[in-house]
Protein backbone atom coordinates (compact mmCIF):
# COMPACT_ATOMS: atom_id res chain seq x y z
CA UNK A 1 0.00 0.00 0.00
CA UNK A 2 1.30 3.71 -0.72
CA UNK A 3 -0.40 6.98 0.25
CA UNK A 4 -0.13 9.57 -2.48
CA UNK A 5 -3.15 11.50 -0.98
CA UNK A 6 -4.51 12.19 2.60
CA UNK A 7 -7.98 14.19 3.64
CA UNK A 8 -7.10 15.74 6.16
CA UNK A 9 -10.28 15.36 8.78
CA UNK A 10 -9.77 18.10 10.75
CA UNK A 11 -9.26 21.60 11.44
CA UNK A 12 -7.00 24.16 13.38
CA UNK A 13 -3.79 23.48 14.38
CA UNK A 14 -3.88 19.91 14.03
CA UNK A 15 -5.18 20.20 10.59
CA UNK A 16 -1.62 22.57 9.87
CA UNK A 17 0.28 19.95 11.66
CA UNK A 18 -1.01 16.78 9.44
CA UNK A 19 -0.28 18.82 6.26
CA UNK A 20 3.11 19.25 7.60
CA UNK A 21 3.81 15.73 7.76
CA UNK A 22 2.09 14.98 5.00
CA UNK A 23 4.64 17.57 2.70
CA UNK A 24 7.51 16.05 4.11
CA UNK A 25 6.56 12.30 3.11
CA UNK A 26 5.54 13.86 -0.90
CA UNK A 27 1.75 12.98 0.15
CA UNK A 28 -0.93 15.64 -1.53
CA UNK A 29 -3.18 17.36 0.54
CA UNK A 30 -6.83 17.49 0.65
CA UNK A 31 -8.53 19.47 3.33
CA UNK A 32 -12.39 19.57 4.30
CA UNK A 33 -13.82 22.72 5.90
CA UNK A 34 -16.75 24.25 7.44
CA UNK A 35 -18.69 27.17 6.11
CA UNK A 36 -17.21 29.26 8.79
CA UNK A 37 -13.54 27.88 8.26
CA UNK A 38 -13.08 28.85 4.29
CA UNK A 39 -10.24 31.30 6.12
CA UNK A 40 -8.65 28.92 8.21
CA UNK A 41 -4.73 28.08 7.57
CA UNK A 42 -4.82 24.24 6.87
CA UNK A 43 -7.23 25.29 3.87
CA UNK A 44 -4.35 28.37 2.74
CA UNK A 45 -1.73 25.18 2.96
CA UNK A 46 -3.64 22.17 1.82
CA UNK A 47 -3.08 21.76 -2.39
CA UNK A 48 -6.99 21.23 -2.10
CA UNK A 49 -9.77 21.93 -0.06
CA UNK A 50 -13.06 21.09 -0.36
CA UNK A 51 -16.31 22.29 1.45
CA UNK A 52 -18.49 19.86 3.86
CA UNK A 53 -20.87 21.31 5.43
CA UNK A 54 -22.70 24.36 7.82
CA UNK A 55 -20.50 25.83 10.58
CA UNK A 56 -22.05 23.20 13.62
CA UNK A 57 -19.45 20.46 13.89
CA UNK A 58 -22.55 17.72 13.75
CA UNK A 59 -23.47 19.01 10.39
CA UNK A 60 -19.89 19.41 9.11
CA UNK A 61 -16.34 17.89 10.67
CA UNK A 62 -18.86 15.06 12.77
CA UNK A 63 -20.94 14.16 9.87
CA UNK A 64 -19.60 10.70 8.82
CA UNK A 65 -21.23 10.49 5.59
CA UNK A 66 -20.24 14.02 4.53
CA UNK A 67 -16.69 13.43 5.21
CA UNK A 68 -16.68 9.68 3.15
CA UNK A 69 -18.28 11.57 0.39
CA UNK A 70 -15.74 14.27 0.11
CA UNK A 71 -13.12 11.51 0.20
CA UNK A 72 -14.20 9.52 -2.50
CA UNK A 73 -14.73 12.96 -4.46
CA UNK A 74 -11.11 14.00 -4.09
CA UNK A 75 -9.75 10.58 -5.16
CA UNK A 76 -7.50 9.96 -1.69
CA UNK A 77 -5.87 6.98 -0.22
CA UNK A 78 -5.85 7.62 3.00
CA UNK A 79 -8.23 9.60 5.88
CA UNK A 80 -6.36 11.10 8.90
CA UNK A 81 -8.99 12.29 11.75
CA UNK A 82 -6.36 14.29 13.62
CA UNK A 83 -7.95 14.49 17.34
CA UNK A 84 -11.31 15.02 18.83
CA UNK A 85 -14.15 15.10 16.21
CA UNK A 86 -13.95 11.61 14.68
CA UNK A 87 -11.11 11.17 15.28
CA UNK A 88 -12.19 7.95 18.13
CA UNK A 89 -15.16 7.00 16.64
CA UNK A 90 -14.68 3.04 15.36
CA UNK A 91 -17.71 3.43 13.01
CA UNK A 92 -15.83 6.48 11.24
CA UNK A 93 -12.73 4.06 11.19
CA UNK A 94 -14.97 1.37 9.66
CA UNK A 95 -16.50 4.21 7.30
CA UNK A 96 -12.97 4.93 5.32
CA UNK A 97 -12.03 1.31 5.11
CA UNK A 98 -15.16 0.18 3.76
CA UNK A 99 -14.77 3.33 1.23
CA UNK A 100 -11.73 1.37 0.65
CA UNK A 101 -9.18 3.93 1.63
CA UNK A 102 -6.84 3.56 4.63
CA UNK A 103 -7.83 5.09 8.08
CA UNK A 104 -4.92 6.78 9.47
CA UNK A 105 -5.54 4.72 12.94
CA UNK A 106 -6.18 1.94 14.75
CA UNK A 107 -8.74 -0.90 13.33
CA UNK A 108 -12.89 0.34 14.43
CA UNK A 109 -12.93 -2.89 16.53
CA UNK A 110 -9.49 -1.48 18.47
CA UNK A 111 -10.84 2.05 18.44
CA UNK A 112 -14.38 0.26 20.41
CA UNK A 113 -12.74 -2.06 22.35
CA UNK A 114 -10.34 0.08 24.10
CA UNK A 115 -12.84 3.70 24.18
CA UNK A 116 -15.03 1.96 26.19
CA UNK A 117 -13.65 2.37 30.05
CA UNK A 118 -14.60 -1.03 31.11
CA UNK A 119 -13.34 -3.19 28.56
CA UNK A 120 -10.51 -0.96 27.95
CA UNK A 121 -10.17 -1.42 31.98
CA UNK A 122 -10.45 -5.65 31.73
CA UNK A 123 -7.72 -5.29 28.62
CA UNK A 124 -5.48 -3.20 31.18
CA UNK A 125 -5.78 -5.46 33.87
CA UNK A 126 -5.67 -8.66 31.35
CA UNK A 127 -2.30 -7.74 30.38
CA UNK A 128 -0.49 -7.17 33.80
CA UNK A 129 -1.27 -3.29 34.25
CA UNK A 130 -2.31 -2.12 37.35
CA UNK A 131 -5.82 -0.12 37.81
CA UNK A 132 -7.52 1.55 40.19
CA UNK A 133 -9.25 0.29 42.90
CA UNK A 134 -13.26 0.49 41.85
CA UNK A 135 -16.24 -1.16 40.56
CA UNK A 136 -15.35 -4.85 38.41
CA UNK A 137 -16.95 -3.63 35.02
CA UNK A 138 -20.01 -1.52 35.12
CA UNK A 139 -22.18 -1.44 37.76
CA UNK A 140 -26.00 -1.23 37.01
CA UNK A 141 -27.55 -0.71 40.08
CA UNK A 142 -27.21 1.71 43.54
CA UNK A 143 -26.96 -0.89 45.54
CA UNK A 144 -24.05 -2.43 43.40
CA UNK A 145 -22.11 0.65 43.66
CA UNK A 146 -22.91 1.05 47.43
CA UNK A 147 -21.00 -2.40 47.58
CA UNK A 148 -18.14 -1.17 45.79
CA UNK A 149 -17.59 1.64 48.10
CA UNK A 150 -17.33 -0.51 51.23
CA UNK A 151 -14.00 -2.05 49.89
CA UNK A 152 -12.89 1.39 48.38
CA UNK A 153 -14.19 3.68 50.61
CA UNK A 154 -15.07 7.54 49.67
CA UNK A 155 -14.45 9.86 47.92
CA UNK A 156 -15.31 7.84 44.66
CA UNK A 157 -15.68 8.81 41.24
CA UNK A 158 -18.89 7.77 39.10
CA UNK A 159 -17.45 7.79 35.92
CA UNK A 160 -19.96 6.98 32.39
CA UNK A 161 -18.60 3.77 30.32
CA UNK A 162 -18.52 5.71 27.16
CA UNK A 163 -16.93 9.16 28.85
CA UNK A 164 -13.69 9.91 28.12
CA UNK A 165 -11.81 13.95 27.74
CA UNK A 166 -13.05 14.28 31.16
CA UNK A 167 -16.59 14.30 31.06
CA UNK A 168 -18.95 12.45 32.20
CA UNK A 169 -17.38 11.94 35.55
CA UNK A 170 -18.63 13.43 39.48
CA UNK A 171 -17.02 12.95 42.61
CA UNK A 172 -19.16 12.06 45.41
CA UNK A 173 -17.51 12.00 49.31
CA UNK A 174 -20.62 9.92 51.13
CA UNK A 175 -22.91 7.13 50.46
CA UNK A 176 -25.98 9.85 50.70
CA UNK A 177 -24.17 11.50 47.89
CA UNK A 178 -23.61 8.44 46.06
CA UNK A 179 -27.47 7.69 46.59
CA UNK A 180 -28.80 10.90 44.64
CA UNK A 181 -25.66 11.54 42.27
CA UNK A 182 -25.86 7.44 40.93
CA UNK A 183 -29.24 7.81 39.21
CA UNK A 184 -28.52 11.47 37.70
CA UNK A 185 -25.37 10.37 36.12
CA UNK A 186 -26.55 7.30 34.75
CA UNK A 187 -29.51 9.54 33.28
CA UNK A 188 -26.78 12.19 31.93
CA UNK A 189 -24.56 9.56 30.54
CA UNK A 190 -27.33 8.23 28.21
CA UNK A 191 -28.16 11.79 27.21
CA UNK A 192 -24.54 12.82 26.47
CA UNK A 193 -23.03 9.30 25.22
CA UNK A 194 -26.74 7.44 24.20
CA UNK A 195 -25.06 4.72 27.00
CA UNK A 196 -26.04 5.17 30.59
CA UNK A 197 -23.53 2.34 31.73
CA UNK A 198 -21.72 3.71 34.69
CA UNK A 199 -18.65 2.47 37.10
CA UNK A 200 -16.66 3.60 40.22
CA UNK A 201 -13.29 4.40 40.53
CA UNK A 202 -11.39 5.37 43.59
CA UNK A 203 -10.48 8.73 44.07
CA UNK A 204 -6.32 9.11 44.18
CA UNK A 205 -5.72 12.43 45.83
CA UNK A 206 -2.50 14.17 44.96
CA UNK A 207 -2.17 12.21 42.02
CA UNK A 208 -0.30 12.93 38.39
CA UNK A 209 -1.23 12.73 35.59
CA UNK A 210 1.30 10.59 33.66
CA UNK A 211 1.05 9.14 29.80
CA UNK A 212 3.22 7.07 27.83
CA UNK A 213 3.38 7.46 24.14
CA UNK A 214 3.08 4.14 22.06
CA UNK A 215 3.84 3.37 18.60
CA UNK A 216 2.49 0.35 17.35
CA UNK A 217 2.56 -1.53 13.57
CA UNK A 218 0.36 -4.79 14.31
CA UNK A 219 3.33 -6.76 15.47
CA UNK A 220 5.81 -4.99 16.89
CA UNK A 221 5.15 -1.97 19.64
CA UNK A 222 7.47 0.58 21.32
CA UNK A 223 7.28 3.36 23.64
CA UNK A 224 8.39 6.77 23.46
CA UNK A 225 8.20 7.64 27.12
CA UNK A 226 6.32 9.83 29.22
CA UNK A 227 4.54 13.33 29.52
CA UNK A 228 3.48 14.62 32.09
CA UNK A 229 0.07 16.57 32.49
CA UNK A 230 -0.68 17.29 35.41
CA UNK A 231 -1.49 21.22 35.32
CA UNK A 232 -5.36 20.94 34.17
CA UNK A 233 -8.49 23.64 34.35
CA UNK A 234 -11.19 21.55 34.76
CA UNK A 235 -9.77 18.36 33.68
CA UNK A 236 -8.37 20.15 30.80
CA UNK A 237 -4.77 20.08 30.47
CA UNK A 238 -3.10 23.44 29.80
CA UNK A 239 0.45 23.36 30.33
CA UNK A 240 2.06 19.66 29.64
CA UNK A 241 6.34 18.49 29.90
CA UNK A 242 8.05 15.56 28.72
CA UNK A 243 9.70 13.21 30.46
CA UNK A 244 8.06 12.99 34.00
CA UNK A 245 11.45 14.84 35.11
CA UNK A 246 10.44 13.90 39.42
CA UNK A 247 9.67 9.78 38.20
CA UNK A 248 12.24 7.34 39.59
CA UNK A 249 14.02 5.64 36.54
CA UNK A 250 12.81 2.15 37.87
CA UNK A 251 9.06 3.51 37.88
CA UNK A 252 9.21 4.69 34.21
CA UNK A 253 10.50 1.86 33.35
CA UNK A 254 7.93 -0.18 34.88
CA UNK A 255 5.29 2.34 33.67
CA UNK A 256 6.34 2.67 29.71
CA UNK A 257 6.86 -1.64 29.86
CA UNK A 258 3.01 -1.91 30.91
CA UNK A 259 1.85 0.45 28.31
CA UNK A 260 3.86 -1.56 25.75
CA UNK A 261 2.67 -4.95 26.91
CA UNK A 262 -0.84 -3.54 26.87
CA UNK A 263 -0.80 -2.28 22.97
CA UNK A 264 0.70 -5.84 22.38
CA UNK A 265 -1.87 -7.45 23.90
CA UNK A 266 -4.33 -6.34 21.30
CA UNK A 267 -2.28 -6.01 18.33
CA UNK A 268 -1.93 -2.18 18.55
CA UNK A 269 -1.25 -0.63 15.05
CA UNK A 270 -1.11 3.21 15.23
CA UNK A 271 -0.20 5.79 17.64
CA UNK A 272 -1.55 5.69 21.21
CA UNK A 273 -1.45 7.41 24.68
CA UNK A 274 -1.96 5.25 27.59
CA UNK A 275 -2.78 7.28 30.43
CA UNK A 276 -2.34 7.08 34.22
CA UNK A 277 -2.76 8.48 37.59
CA UNK A 278 0.67 8.28 39.83
CA UNK A 279 1.11 8.65 43.41
CA UNK A 280 4.19 10.49 44.11
CA UNK A 281 4.07 9.40 48.03
CA UNK A 282 3.48 4.95 47.27
CA UNK A 283 4.84 5.46 43.98
CA UNK A 284 1.86 3.43 42.29
CA UNK A 285 0.50 3.70 39.22
CA UNK A 286 -2.66 2.98 38.19
CA UNK A 287 -4.27 2.70 34.65
CA UNK A 288 -7.10 5.07 33.41
CA UNK A 289 -7.60 5.06 29.53
CA UNK A 290 -6.22 4.67 26.54
CA UNK A 291 -6.25 7.27 23.23
CA UNK A 292 -6.36 5.98 20.18
CA UNK A 293 -4.92 8.86 18.30
CA UNK A 294 -2.89 11.87 18.54
CA UNK A 295 -2.66 13.66 21.52
CA UNK A 296 -3.00 16.88 21.17
CA UNK A 297 0.56 17.53 23.28
CA UNK A 298 2.41 14.90 21.39
CA UNK A 299 5.07 17.96 20.39
CA UNK A 300 7.13 17.13 23.59
CA UNK A 301 7.56 13.90 23.16
CA UNK A 302 9.26 14.86 19.71
CA UNK A 303 11.17 17.27 21.16
CA UNK A 304 12.50 14.75 23.51
CA UNK A 305 13.27 11.28 21.61
CA UNK A 306 13.52 13.34 17.30
CA UNK A 307 11.04 10.85 16.27
CA UNK A 308 8.07 12.44 13.93
CA UNK A 309 4.78 10.89 15.73
CA UNK A 310 2.34 12.27 12.64
CA UNK A 311 4.90 11.26 9.90
CA UNK A 312 5.31 7.60 11.62
CA UNK A 313 1.51 7.33 11.92
CA UNK A 314 1.48 7.84 7.86
CA UNK A 315 3.94 5.45 7.66
CA UNK A 316 2.48 2.65 9.88
CA UNK A 317 -1.12 3.22 8.27
CA UNK A 318 0.63 2.48 4.64
CA UNK A 319 1.79 -1.02 6.04
CA UNK A 320 4.92 -0.46 6.93
CA UNK A 321 6.58 -1.44 10.40
CA UNK A 322 8.10 0.49 12.43
CA UNK A 323 11.02 2.84 11.59
CA UNK A 324 12.94 2.71 15.14
CA UNK A 325 13.14 -0.28 17.25
CA UNK A 326 12.69 0.28 21.51
CA UNK A 327 17.09 0.43 21.72
CA UNK A 328 17.00 3.54 19.56
CA UNK A 329 15.01 5.41 21.26
CA UNK A 330 16.43 8.22 23.87
CA UNK A 331 15.36 11.30 25.63
CA UNK A 332 17.63 13.88 25.63
CA UNK A 333 16.87 16.90 27.68
CA UNK A 334 13.56 18.39 28.80
CA UNK A 335 10.44 19.74 26.95
CA UNK A 336 7.08 21.89 28.08
CA UNK A 337 4.40 23.08 25.88
CA UNK A 338 1.70 25.55 26.65
CA UNK A 339 -1.76 25.90 24.85
CA UNK A 340 -2.31 29.14 23.99
CA UNK A 341 -6.08 29.75 24.24
CA UNK A 342 -8.39 32.38 23.16
CA UNK A 343 -9.54 32.74 26.71
CA UNK A 344 -8.88 35.46 28.80
CA UNK A 345 -7.58 34.78 32.22
CA UNK A 346 -8.05 37.91 34.36
CA UNK A 347 -11.91 37.10 33.53
CA UNK A 348 -12.73 33.43 34.87
CA UNK A 349 -11.08 32.23 31.35
CA UNK A 350 -14.07 34.07 29.28
CA UNK A 351 -13.80 32.39 25.66
CA UNK A 352 -13.23 35.09 23.12
CA UNK A 353 -13.70 34.81 19.37
CA UNK A 354 -12.38 37.56 17.16
CA UNK A 355 -9.90 38.86 14.55
CA UNK A 356 -5.90 38.37 15.08
CA UNK A 357 -4.06 42.13 15.08
CA UNK A 358 -0.79 41.44 15.44
CA UNK A 359 0.87 37.76 15.82
CA UNK A 360 4.81 37.65 16.52
CA UNK A 361 5.74 34.35 17.02
CA UNK A 362 9.58 33.52 18.90
CA UNK A 363 12.24 31.44 16.50
CA UNK A 364 15.42 29.91 17.24
CA UNK A 365 17.22 26.69 19.16
CA UNK A 366 14.41 25.04 20.74
CA UNK A 367 11.60 26.43 20.10
CA UNK A 368 8.65 25.28 18.07
CA UNK A 369 5.10 27.42 17.91
CA UNK A 370 2.23 24.58 16.63
CA UNK A 371 -0.94 27.23 15.13
CA UNK A 372 -3.66 28.10 13.16
CA UNK A 373 -2.98 31.91 13.34
CA UNK A 374 -2.19 34.35 11.06
CA UNK A 375 -2.37 38.42 11.22
CA UNK A 376 -6.03 39.21 10.13
CA UNK A 377 -7.35 35.95 10.93
CA UNK A 378 -10.64 35.72 12.27
CA UNK A 379 -10.94 33.11 14.64
CA UNK A 380 -14.65 31.36 14.20
CA UNK A 381 -16.64 31.14 17.61
CA UNK A 382 -18.38 27.31 17.37
CA UNK A 383 -15.08 25.49 17.85
CA UNK A 384 -12.59 25.09 20.86
CA UNK A 385 -10.42 28.02 22.46
CA UNK A 386 -7.26 26.02 21.21
CA UNK A 387 -5.22 28.93 18.67
CA UNK A 388 -1.55 27.10 19.51
CA UNK A 389 0.88 25.47 21.28
CA UNK A 390 4.09 26.97 22.08
CA UNK A 391 6.74 23.74 22.72
CA UNK A 392 10.38 24.72 24.01
CA UNK A 393 13.29 22.33 24.62
CA UNK A 394 16.10 22.58 26.91
CA UNK A 395 19.43 20.56 28.03
CA UNK A 396 17.70 20.23 31.03
CA UNK A 397 14.38 21.22 32.87
CA UNK A 398 15.71 24.19 34.32
CA UNK A 399 17.09 25.20 31.05
CA UNK A 400 13.91 24.48 29.64
CA UNK A 401 12.35 27.00 31.70
CA UNK A 402 14.43 29.83 31.04
CA UNK A 403 13.89 29.37 27.33
CA UNK A 404 10.60 29.13 27.83
CA UNK A 405 10.47 32.81 29.52
CA UNK A 406 12.21 34.17 26.96
CA UNK A 407 10.09 32.34 24.41
CA UNK A 408 6.48 33.66 26.14
CA UNK A 409 8.19 36.95 26.26
CA UNK A 410 8.72 37.11 22.48
CA UNK A 411 5.16 35.52 21.58
CA UNK A 412 2.76 38.44 20.69
CA UNK A 413 -0.78 37.91 20.03
CA UNK A 414 -2.97 41.00 19.56
CA UNK A 415 -6.74 40.98 18.77
CA UNK A 416 -8.39 38.59 21.41
CA UNK A 417 -7.35 37.71 24.97
CA UNK A 418 -5.08 34.78 25.43
CA UNK A 419 -3.99 32.25 28.09
CA UNK A 420 -0.23 33.83 27.83
CA UNK A 421 -0.42 35.62 30.70
CA UNK A 422 -0.71 32.59 32.63
CA UNK A 423 1.71 30.42 30.85
CA UNK A 424 3.98 33.63 31.94
CA UNK A 425 3.46 32.90 35.55
CA UNK A 426 3.86 29.42 35.58
CA UNK A 427 7.16 29.73 33.62
CA UNK A 428 7.94 32.13 36.76
CA UNK A 429 6.47 30.32 39.65
CA UNK A 430 8.16 28.41 42.11
CA UNK A 431 6.55 25.39 42.81
CA UNK A 432 6.40 24.71 39.13
CA UNK A 433 10.31 25.35 39.05
CA UNK A 434 10.21 22.35 41.72
CA UNK A 435 8.05 20.29 40.36
CA UNK A 436 5.87 20.25 43.52
CA UNK A 437 2.51 19.47 42.00
CA UNK A 438 -0.60 17.43 41.02
CA UNK A 439 -3.49 17.35 38.92
CA UNK A 440 -5.54 19.49 41.88
CA UNK A 441 -2.65 21.89 42.02
CA UNK A 442 -3.51 24.47 39.11
CA UNK A 443 -6.77 25.38 39.92
CA UNK A 444 -6.20 26.25 43.82
CA UNK A 445 -3.12 28.16 42.28
CA UNK A 446 -5.39 30.21 39.87
CA UNK A 447 -7.19 31.03 43.12
CA UNK A 448 -4.42 31.95 45.46
CA UNK A 449 -1.56 33.22 43.28
CA UNK A 450 -2.92 33.99 39.96
CA UNK A 451 -6.13 35.86 40.73
CA UNK A 452 -4.36 37.97 43.43
CA UNK A 453 -3.01 39.99 40.77
CA UNK A 454 -4.91 38.31 37.17
CA UNK A 455 -1.10 37.75 36.18
CA UNK A 456 0.01 41.36 36.50
CA UNK A 457 3.39 40.52 38.35
CA UNK A 458 4.27 37.75 35.34
CA UNK A 459 3.59 40.95 32.98
CA UNK A 460 5.63 43.32 34.25
CA UNK A 461 8.48 41.16 34.95
CA UNK B 1 -46.61 50.18 22.57
CA UNK B 2 -43.42 49.70 21.03
CA UNK B 3 -40.38 46.93 19.83
CA UNK B 4 -37.88 45.96 22.25
CA UNK B 5 -35.13 44.09 20.28
CA UNK B 6 -32.86 41.48 22.55
CA UNK B 7 -29.69 41.22 20.75
CA UNK B 8 -27.01 38.67 21.28
CA UNK B 9 -23.66 39.97 23.20
CA UNK B 10 -21.82 37.40 21.64
CA UNK B 11 -20.92 35.31 17.97
CA UNK B 12 -22.14 32.21 18.20
CA UNK B 13 -24.90 29.30 18.22
CA UNK B 14 -27.89 30.21 19.25
CA UNK B 15 -30.20 27.53 21.80
CA UNK B 16 -33.78 28.63 22.57
CA UNK B 17 -33.96 25.37 25.16
CA UNK B 18 -31.28 23.89 27.97
CA UNK B 19 -31.13 20.66 26.52
CA UNK B 20 -31.73 18.75 23.28
CA UNK B 21 -34.55 17.37 24.73
CA UNK B 22 -36.43 19.51 26.96
CA UNK B 23 -38.71 22.52 25.63
CA UNK B 24 -38.10 26.00 24.55
CA UNK B 25 -37.12 28.52 27.58
CA UNK B 26 -40.40 30.51 25.77
CA UNK B 27 -41.89 30.53 22.61
CA UNK B 28 -43.27 32.99 20.39
CA UNK B 29 -46.16 35.26 22.02
CA UNK B 30 -45.06 34.31 25.44
CA UNK B 31 -44.28 37.14 27.83
CA UNK B 32 -40.72 38.08 29.76
CA UNK B 33 -39.65 39.50 32.44
CA UNK B 34 -36.14 40.88 32.91
CA UNK B 35 -34.46 37.94 34.37
CA UNK B 36 -36.24 35.53 32.21
CA UNK B 37 -33.55 33.56 30.04
CA UNK B 38 -34.87 33.37 26.33
CA UNK B 39 -31.89 30.77 24.89
CA UNK B 40 -28.00 30.25 25.46
CA UNK B 41 -25.26 31.16 23.24
CA UNK B 42 -22.49 28.56 22.72
CA UNK B 43 -19.03 29.94 22.35
CA UNK B 44 -16.18 28.09 21.74
CA UNK B 45 -17.70 25.20 23.84
CA UNK B 46 -19.02 27.20 26.78
CA UNK B 47 -22.35 28.40 27.50
CA UNK B 48 -23.96 31.42 28.27
CA UNK B 49 -27.51 32.27 28.92
CA UNK B 50 -29.29 34.75 27.39
CA UNK B 51 -31.94 36.92 29.19
CA UNK B 52 -34.58 39.23 27.84
CA UNK B 53 -33.11 42.38 29.72
CA UNK B 54 -36.90 43.64 29.56
CA UNK B 55 -40.26 42.79 31.02
CA UNK B 56 -42.85 42.79 27.93
CA UNK B 57 -45.60 40.67 25.94
CA UNK B 58 -45.53 38.74 22.69
CA UNK B 59 -42.21 37.91 22.59
CA UNK B 60 -40.86 36.56 18.32
CA UNK B 61 -37.70 34.74 17.75
CA UNK B 62 -36.03 35.90 14.60
CA UNK B 63 -33.20 32.95 15.13
CA UNK B 64 -33.63 28.85 14.95
CA UNK B 65 -32.70 27.55 17.37
CA UNK B 66 -29.40 25.65 16.98
CA UNK B 67 -28.65 28.79 14.15
CA UNK B 68 -24.99 30.95 14.14
CA UNK B 69 -25.37 34.08 15.12
CA UNK B 70 -23.02 37.09 15.34
CA UNK B 71 -22.52 39.72 18.20
CA UNK B 72 -25.01 42.79 17.77
CA UNK B 73 -27.43 39.94 16.02
CA UNK B 74 -31.03 40.68 16.93
CA UNK B 75 -32.48 37.36 18.30
CA UNK B 76 -35.99 38.10 19.21
CA UNK B 77 -38.35 40.87 19.54
CA UNK B 78 -40.84 42.02 22.61
CA UNK B 79 -43.13 44.62 22.77
CA UNK B 80 -43.71 46.87 25.14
Amino acid sequence: MTIRSVLVANRGEIAVRIIRAAKALGIRTVQVYSAADADMLAVKLADEAIEIGPPAPKKSYLDIAAVISVAKRANVDAVHPGYGFLSENGDFADAVVAAGLIFIGPSGDAIRLLGDKVAARAVAEKAGVPTVPGSDGRISSLAGALEVTERTGFPVMIKAAAGGGGRGIRIVNTAAELETQFPQASAEALASFGDGGLYLEKVITRARHVEVQILGDGNNVVHCFERECSLQRRRQKVWEEAPSFLLPPEVRQKLCDSAVALARSVGYRGAGTVEYLYDDETRQFYFIEVNTRIQVEHPVTEMITGIDLVEEMFRIAAGASLSVRQADIAVKGHAIECRINAEDPARGFMPAPGRIERLEVPEGKGIRFDTMLYEGYVIPPFYDSLLGKLIVWGEDRAACLVRLSQALAQLKIEGVPTTIPLHRALAADRQIATGAFHTRFLETWLETEFAADGGRAAEVA
Amino acid sequence: MSKHEIRSPLPGTFYRSSAPDVPPFKTDGDAVSSSDAIGLIEVMKTFQEIQAGVAGGGIRFLVDNEEPVMAGQVIAEVDQ
